[in-house]
């Protein structure tokens, strides 16, 4: 538990890192980005909150059981998109020309669009929440093994 | 633009790739052993990117983008892949080495060669 | 005796480098793909993404995507059984 000062700048930085990482998962047909480098942001706020606090506090907060049901939501979001249109081929992109995110853009240089893309929007909301859940785990369950506590279920 | 007199990124990679093999054939301390094979990780990765490069590109994203010739997608989205598997290899194994040194007590890894009951 | 075996077998690999950076093509001046121009030209018609790249990883090779997901999920699942020290109990059960 590092001192007050610390303490209270990570409490305030913390607001803006995760909107900055919900704005990079959600501009990735735009931008440069998408899901797996959205994530990663995110994860790095985390990651900042273990140092300025200790890791028994952020325990009470982020426990493993609900880390564990976000992760397997995303993988299962992930395998159902990919299933949805077995019709015509596997990971078939059936949302375009659709009214949800279905806009077509021009050909050549334009500005950008976010109502594109078909399923690739959805397919990487589903990434961004698995990437979030699993490293944040693992990272988690390394600073509570090296202090001596006890990892529960 | 001209061409690049030895190929620059090449060898570049070559070099990274050479130096993490000397120190995996040669060191003993297992922390410096994963530093070997994430500077190997990173070696391939440049080499990937640096294949797909036509000379005056920009990157391959139509928004606001000014004219002329495109670089190669694909080499790209192999080389995100690359990086998200080499990430999960890493954790497991620093998990491996945090218990061989709860349990023997000393990072060498000439002292845990033989297995025990 | 390890180390001989090991400066001869780091030798072969310096030499294969070395002849491998002497040989390959010029930096910038690939040799022609056809199937990266066939994306460049039509991934905006089919997909409807302004992002080459992200319908690259997510449309056309979305199989690689699957299995890469399956890697990070089975990986997180190792790291957190590994670190895991149970209760002893005490009364024998």
């Amino acid at each position: 538990m590092l001192s007050k000062m610390v303490r209270t700048v990570a409490n305030q930085l913390i607001v803006f890192i995760v909107i900055f990482g919900l704005y990079v998962i959600a501009h990735g047909q735009v931008t440069p980005g998408g899901g797996f480098q959205g994530g990663a942001v995110i994860v790095s706020g985390v990651v900042m909150l273990l140092v300025a606090f200790n890791s028994k506090e952020l325990k009470k907060s982020l426990r493993e059981r609900t880390l564990s049901i976000m992760e397997s939501t995303g993988a299962l979001i992930f395998a159902a998109l990919a299933f949805a249109g077995i019709g015509t081929a596997f990971f078939y992109n059936l949302l375009v020309g659709t009214p949800i995110f279905g806009h077509v853009p021009p050909t050549g240089a334009n500005p950008g669009d976010i109502w594109t893309g078909g399923v690739v929007p959805l397919m990487n909301l589903a990434v961004g929440i698995k990437v979030v859940a699993g490293l944040s785990a693992v990272v988690l369950a390394m600073a509570l093994f090296s202090s001596g506590e006890e990892v529960e279920e | 633009m001209e061409q690049m007199p030895l190929n620059f990124p090449f060898l570049a990679a070559a070099l990274l790739v050479g130096i993490a093999f000397f120190i995996i054939i040669f060191k003993r301390n297992l922390i410096k052993l994963i530093m070997g094979i994430a500077m190997m990780a990173s070696g391939v990765n440049l080499f990937l990117v640096a294949l797909g490069y036509r000379a005056g590109g920009n990157a391959p994203i139509y928004t606001d983008v000014p004219p002329g010739p495109m670089v190669f997608p694909v080499p790209q989205a192999l080389t995100l892949t690359s990086i998200v598997i080499s990430v999960a290899v890493l954790a497991l194994m620093l998990t491996m080495v945090i218990r061989i040194y709860r349990h023997t007590g000393s990072l060498d890894s000439e002292k845990s060669r033989r297995m025990k009951g | 005796m390890r180390k001989v075996v090991g400066l001869i077998a780091f030798l072969i690999l310096l030499g294969f480098l070395v002849w491998g950076v002497l040989l390959i093509h010029p930096f910038g001046y690939p040799s022609p793909a056809y199937m990266d121009d066939y994306i460049i030209e039509n991934a905006q018609e089919e997909t409807g993404n302004n992002n080459v790249v992200a319908s690259v990883v997510f449309d056309y090779r979305g199989f690689d995507t699957l299995g890469e997901a399956t890697i990070l999920f089975t990986a997180v699942t190792g790291v957190l059984l590994v670190l895991r020290t149970l209760k002893r109990k005490e009364d024998g059960s």
